[in-house]
């Protein structure tokens, strides 16, 4: 489903990577390793369609990406915070779902949020929430999202033991059903299988 | 169409929780306005005279002042990134943002400008002009002001810069809108000022969001 090859990326003159490659079929994940400054999350951005490649392509569905295809099946979370302050975790998540083009029922969302282990949060501003519960909020949009690639950047960051085994139960959920998954990250992840890539 | 109207929504919604932000550009408009009268003192043939040019000068400044805020929070929270990679066109919700702009930072111009007119002693006829050339100015500004908002994301003291970049491209508009009043006061009819500051309205709805998406795509690299 997801091919990439030859993919090379540089900043200013220091060349990050050149002929990076490989290839997803449905329920496989690959980790993204790598030291800091390696070109991690520049690969991940440029693999979603942030910023040019130097090099190389990336095809989806046998198509070249990025496509309006692409982006529907698709799910990035970086290192942004990408939620409002000063909005509610319910309100965030049906906001991002309506300018998605999703329409999301308060039930279906307060359900992630549950999942998430936000229950009696959900009508806080996000703003009076710690590092690891804004973290959540985001990651309920895994839940709320229909997408097929999840590609999520040092998404363990800043999570409590507890969450990080139930990301890790999300994305094995993920991969059982016919899902993709890239994956960064300096700690061993708590998801059997996986492709390696080492930048 | 969906996704147009929800980041209209949003941002209305994020408005409405930082009242202060939105409510700066208004006061400033109402506050330099009284100023003048203030000043010159009570002289209604020199007020009348320079009313439209001083209407005009003070929306186009508050309007600038509400540009930097219409993308830099978006962009550094990262949900400008996540719009840029939703399966809706960024343009869409880029035109949307544009418009909650316009309906925070320049419809309030418009509605209060015919009370503010009232200290320059114009005439019904011609504050009736003045909110007229506004509102089809106003939304002008907001459109030209998103590139240049857009253009400044992510630099340092692109405030500034912002201004340098996007006054002289206000200068059109200055002419036509504060034209149009003055022509009206002349007994010369605004009709001729009013269409091309419509016609420059048609123009900006088509292209600004156009180039405003390519701006944000280019600042997001």
């Amino acid at each position: 489903m997801l091919n990439v090859s030859g993919l090379a990326c540089s900043r200013g003159e220091r060349r990050l990577f050149s002929d990076v490659g490989f290839a997803l079929a449905a329920g496989e994940w690959l980790h993204v390793q790598g030291e800091n400054g390696s070109g991690k999350t520049s690969l991940m951005r440029l693999l979603v369609g942030l910023s040019p490649a130097d090099a190389g392509q990336i095809r989806w569905r046998n198509e070249p990406a990025p496509s309006v295809e692409f982006r529907r099946d698709m799910i990035y979370l970086g290192h942004h915070a990408a939620v409002k302050e000063d909005l509610t975790p319910l309100e965030n998540l049906r906001l991002a779902a309506a300018l998605d083009g999703i329409e999301l029922d308060e039930g279906a969302a307060l359900a992630a949020l549950i999942r998430l282990g936000l229950r009696g949060r959900e009508e806080l501003p996000v703003r009076v929430l710690s590092a690891g519960q804004k973290r959540r909020v985001l990651l309920a949009r895994l839940l709320t999202r229909p997408a097929i690639l999840w590609v999520l950047d040092e998404a363990f960051n800043a999570l409590d033991v507890a969450a990080v085994k139930l990301l890790g139960e999300l994305i094995a959920e993920h991969l059982s059903t016919g899902g993709m998954a890239v994956l960064t990250s300096h700690q061993p992840l708590p998801v059997p299988g996986g492709k390696a890539l080492v930048l | 169409m969906n996704a147009f109207l929800a980041t209209v929504r949003r941002d209305l919604l994020l408005a409405l929780r930082r009242k202060s932000e939105v409510l700066t550009a208004v006061f400033f408009f109402v506050i330099v306005t009284s100023l003048f009268p203030l000043g010159i003192g009570p002289e209604p043939g020199l007020l009348k005279k320079i009313a439209p040019g001083i209407l005009w000068v003070a929306a186009l400044l508050a309007t600038l002042l509400g540009l930097p805020r219409l993308f830099a929070a978006d962009h550094s929270d990262g949900t400008l990134e996540q719009m840029a990679l939703s399966p809706s066109p960024l343009g869409l919700l880029v035109a949307g943002k544009i418009l909650a702009h316009w309906l925070l930072c320049g419809l309030p111009l418009v509605l209060l400008a015919p009370v503010l007119g009232l200290q320059f002693d114009l005439d019904a006829s011609t504050l009736g002009i003045l909110t007229l050339a506004l509102l089809l100015g106003t939304p002008l500004l907001s459109l030209i002001g998103a590139i240049g908002a857009a253009l400044t994301l992510g630099l340092r003291g692109g405030g500034v810069l912002l201004a340098l970049l996007v006054l002289p491209l206000y200068i059109p508009a200055l002419i036509f809108g504060a034209g149009a009043v003055e022509a009206h006061i002349a007994g010369l009819g605004a009709g001729g000022h009013l269409s091309l500051l419509a016609a420059m309205l048609a123009l900006a709805v088509f292209f600004a969001p156009w180039a405003t998406t390519a701006a944000v795509r280019i600042a997001l690299e």
